[in-house]
């Protein structure tokens, strides 16, 4: 990366190798296209040059195999790249199960990342290489965007839902990220690095000296400040569903629909609980919109994640059963 | 190369359009295409040039990592300014407002368009929209971005948001009486003998574009509309505090400006499908396919605007099918290309200035377009978005296209306006160094973006340095590339050599009118009996049609009356 003109970053996540393969091979079928034509209007503007003041040209009207070629052979290639590209674009946006889960809040003009245990960091991100990582994505006031060059990833960070991002480290080593969203006064500045390290450096890394509450205990203890406990008791028996394995699980709604409890829907039940209900439940939840912070909405979601591993209770109203091959 | 009148040298008619009246009102006042035509010509370059000063103030600041022009808010307001400057008030009405004004009227055969006072009335628009905005300019600048995205336009900005989206939203309106004046035009007011498939490539490009104008403009100005009450009144269509999502705000913008790429580069592309022929006295190749690319065009644009964005959390398989459309609105143009080469085969080509900003347009419109396939493959665009690549990207279309398609038209119908030459060499020179300016102020760009420089940063890491100072001095080399042509151009119009009645010559009807042509264009209605661009069924143009020069083969059945 010495070079006096350098071009490509480091290639340092999984996708990046794919990404750069793709954009060198439209690169290649575009610069075939572009010099043919070059070289053939070159080739007639020399040869075809007006030799005397009153020459006219041919009287050529069209020709319709030609037409018909070049409008099928770009067609044919510019639907390949297209597959190339949406196959990339697809894996990139379904995250594997396997995640170390990072939750990160954008504000104007820092990051505020946290990890699982509850370590907490500003514009850094230390992260273990080999790991698939999720970067769970949400912003306290505009649009801001997490980008990494050398994994050749971002998202926009949106106010108002969760965007996910994932990727693996393949190389140790420290990256830039940038906030690639126009977000105001410092917008070029709100950046940081990201620290690649061995595993088990990464969980040394992990366990110092770190004051932080991780995010299930400080959900825990939200989830009592705000007395999401008196309506929501853990075996069901309350005036709200039971939250005990609801993550993850298809949720049957009031109108007869299903809905995957992810972190969105996490999210939109806390701050919008009417707009999905649970079937057999009264609307009677109120709204924590203008209460609760982003931060507070990730830990609360962290706990209701954690209460993933205890049994769900028999009563457990709502949960319709998962169908085969749920993700 | 231009053939030289033999016999006296051609004299300035004794009445046109210009000398018809006199005084100040008589141009306020006036209901000329022609007249009104200048009037936007007058104030779109006005805009340019402030425009460019913001241009010029970014480029600078951005010569070293740290820049020390300007404040961070400052430099945001700067490409703010600049972006919405460039794209409202210069991109949208240059070709359209000025050369189409001027022309339409004249290459269908008729007196004036069909909508005289509406014409009128849409440049009074255009200013009063101009002021509002350069008002928001001086009192709190706008530092918003030309896309304006909510919530931080509505509720985050501390400039002069309201205004200037209320001057934004006013101009709109100006397109939309500019675009139903050219339809209503193109069908009712053709001469006869002109029909739909003798009309110059020009007046499709037109044609096309406003479709576009009077379909999407009111999406922008709602879009607009809805913003400013967000900002203004509290309500919050996009503000997820009060139930209203940011990301509607993105929709709306992109269903009406994607389209409105095409506003700006369709019209530029009518230009070239005029110059190309001229210069190379050849019909233009695949006519009809060229024509239908302008309406696919047209009409594909309006279903790929979520292709701005795939990264904000769009459902997966939407940004999928948007990808391929994205990749399907690209063929046309591709169309459009092969077949502007193709007809310099077998032509007669010179090289006068009109022709080199074609080749220019052509070079660096492909350089655009083709860079347009990395942006719109969803797996290559996760990289590049919101970087400097996606900025030479559109740069390269919509200055190397645009802009180089509105002077090289400009050049080219210079004697037809003013009646007067440009002068040939310094013009020559001037294409060339906007050629060289051009390409070292954006290819560098490209490079940034695929390493990762994030766009509208007014600071940067140090590794970025290298390709932002040469961006920088070939922003300085095509600074001088513009002023040249103003320069010039203006002293032409006055002092230049006088043109006669078509110096090319080209086979428009507009050419078949005296230059500058009189108030009511035309002394008697022509009678159109040929075919656009047909060089050889034309004696009025005194060239030598050698028999049989028609190369067999490739001929194309006759084309009746269609
Ligand atoms: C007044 C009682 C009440 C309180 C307090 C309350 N909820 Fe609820 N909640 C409900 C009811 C009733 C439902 C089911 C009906 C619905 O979907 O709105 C529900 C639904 C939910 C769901 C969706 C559950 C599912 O099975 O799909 C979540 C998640 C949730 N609440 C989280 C919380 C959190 C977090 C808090 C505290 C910040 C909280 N609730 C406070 C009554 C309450
Ligand atoms: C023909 C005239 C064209 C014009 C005038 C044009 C103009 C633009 C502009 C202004 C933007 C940037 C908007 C912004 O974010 O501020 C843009 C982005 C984009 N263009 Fe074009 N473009 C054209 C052709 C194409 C073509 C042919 C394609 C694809 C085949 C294409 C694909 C894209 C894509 C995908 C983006 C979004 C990039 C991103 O933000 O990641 N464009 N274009
Ligand atoms: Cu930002
Ligand atoms: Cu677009």
């Amino acid at each position: 990366m010495q070079s006096p003109l350098p071009t490509f970053p480091e290639q340092a996540s999984n996708f990046a190798g794919n990404v750069d393969a793709l954009f060198s091979f439209i690169l290649m079928t575009t610069l075939f296209f572009a010099v043919l034509v070059t070289l053939l209007i070159i080739f007639a503007a020399f040869k075809f040059r007006r030799r005397s003041e009153k020459e006219v040209g041919d009287d050529v009207h069209g020709n319709n195999v030609l037409e018909v070629g070049w409008t099928l052979i770009p067609t044919i290639i510019a639907i390949g790249i297209f597959a190339w590209g949406a196959a990339i674009y697809v894996n990139y946006r379904i995250a594997p199960t396997d995640t170390l889960d990072i939750y990160v809040v954008g504000k104007q003009w820092m990051w505020k990342l946290q990890q699982p245990n509850g370590r907490k960091e500003i514009n850094e991100l230390h992260i273990p290489v080999g790991r698939n990582v999720k970067l769970i994505l949400g912003s306290e006031d505009v649009i801001h965007d997490f980008y990494v060059p050398a994994f050749r990833v971002k998202m926009d960070v949106v106010p108002g839902r969760y965007n996910t991002m994932w990727f693996r480290p393949v190389k140790t080593g420290k990256y830039h990220f940038f906030c690639s969203q126009y977000c105001g006064t410092n917008h070029a500045v709100m950046g940081g690095w990201v620290t690649v390290m061995e595993p088990a450096e990464y969980a040394a890394w992990l366990s110092g000296e770190s004051g932080d509450v991780n995010p299930v205990s400080a959900g825990e203890r939200l989830f009592t400040q705000f007395a999401c406990v008196t309506c929501h008791l853990s075996n069901g028996t309350g005036r709200a569903p039971s939250l005990n394995g609801v993550f993850g699980a298809n949720v049957l709604l009031a109108d007869g629909s299903t809905v995957v409890a992810d972190e969105a829907y996490i999210r939109e039940s806390i701050l919008q609980p009417n707009a999905k209900i649970v079937a057999g439940y009264q609307p009677v939840m109120p709204t924590f919109q203008g209460l609760v912070t982003e931060e507070q909405i990730g830990n609360l979601t962290a706990y209701i994640k954690s209460l993933q591993s205890q049994p769900v209770p028999a009563k457990g109203a709502g949960i319709a059963p998962s169908p085969a091959g749920k993700k | 190369m231009r053939t030289e009148a033999t016999g006296p040298a051609p004299e300035m008619p004794e009445k046109h359009y210009l000398n018809a009246t006199y005084g100040i009102r008589s141009w306020l006042l006036t209901t000329d295409h022609k007249r009104i035509a200048l009037l936007y010509l007058a104030s779109v370059t006005f805009f340019f040039f402030i425009g460019g000063f913001f241009a010029m103030m970014i480029r600078l600041h951005l010569l070293t990592p740290n820049g020390y022009l300007l404040t961070p808010d400052l430099y945001n307001r700067m490409f703010t300014m600049h972006g919405v400057t460039m794209v409202f008030f210069f991109l949208i009405p240059s070709i359209p407002a000025i050369l189409g004004n001027f022309l339409i009227p004249l290459m269908v055969g008729a007196k004036d368009l069909a909508f005289p006072k509406i014409n009128l009335l849409s440049w009074y628009i255009y200013v009063v929209g101009g002021l509002f905005t350069l008002w928001s300019m001086v009192n709190g600048g706008l530092d918003t971005g030309w896309t304006f995205y909510t919530p931080f336009s509505t509720l985050y900005s501390n400039s002069a948001v309201a205004p200037a989206v209320v001057g934004v939203f006013i101009t709109g309106f100006s397109s939309i009486l500019t675009g139903l004046n050219f339809l209503v035009t193109v069908h009712t007011m053709r001469a006869p003998g002109m029909t739909w498939f003798r009309l110059p490539l020009f007046v499709w490009a037109h044609y096309a574009t406003s479709i576009v104008m009077i379909l999407g403009t009111p999406v922008i100005a709602i879009t607009l509309g809805l913003a400013a009450m967000e900002r203004v009144f509290g309500l919050g269509f996009f503000n997820p505090a009060m139930g209203g999502d940011p990301i509607l705000f993105q929709h709306l913008f992109w269903f009406y400006s994607h389209p409105a790429v095409y506003i700006m580069i369709l019209p530029a592309m009518g230009v070239i499908s005029e110059l190309i022929p001229t210069f190379a006295r050849k019909r233009l190749f695949g006519y009809h396919f060229v024509a239908a690319a302008s309406l696919a065009i047209a009409v594909i644009g309006f279903v790929v605007w979520t292709h701005h964005m795939f990264l904000t959390g769009q459902s997966t398989y939407a940004a999928v099918a948007f990808s391929f459309l994205t990749f399907i609105v690209a063929i046309p143009s591709a169309i459009k290309t092969f077949n502007w080469t193709a007809t310099l085969f077998g032509g007669s080509i010179s090289f006068d200035t009109p022709m080199l900003y074609a080749f220019g347009f052509l070079g660096l419109f492909m350089i655009g377009g083709l860079t347009g396939l990395f942006l719109g493959a969803l797996g290559v665009d996760i990289n590049i978005h919101d970087t400097y690549f996606v900025v030479a990207h559109f740069h390269y279309i919509m200055v190397g296209g645009a802009v180089m398609g509105y002077l090289g038209g400009l050049h080219f119908w210079w004697p037809k306006i003013t009646g007067r030459m440009y002068p040939e060499w310094l013009a020559r020179i001037a294409a060339f160094i906007l050629f060289i300016g051009f390409n070292f102020t954006f290819f560098p760009q490209f490079i940034l973006g695929i390493m990762g420089m994030p766009r509208r940063y007014h600071t940067y890491p140090p590794e970025f340095q290298i390709y932002n100072v040469m961006s920088t001095a070939g922003a300085s080399i095509l600074a001088i590339g513009y002023l040249l042509p103003m320069v010039y151009l203006t002293w032409a119009a006055f002092y230049g050599k006088v043109a006669g009645d078509n110096p090319w010559p080209a086979t428009g009807l507009e050419w078949k009118t005296q230059s500058p042509p009189l108030t009511e264009n035309f002394e008697v209605t022509p009678v159109v009996t040929w075919e656009a661009y047909d060089f050889h069924n034309r004696p009025d143009l005194g060239l030598d049609v050698p028999a049989g020069k028609g190369s067999p083969g490739v001929v194309a059945p006759a084309h009746g009356d269609d």
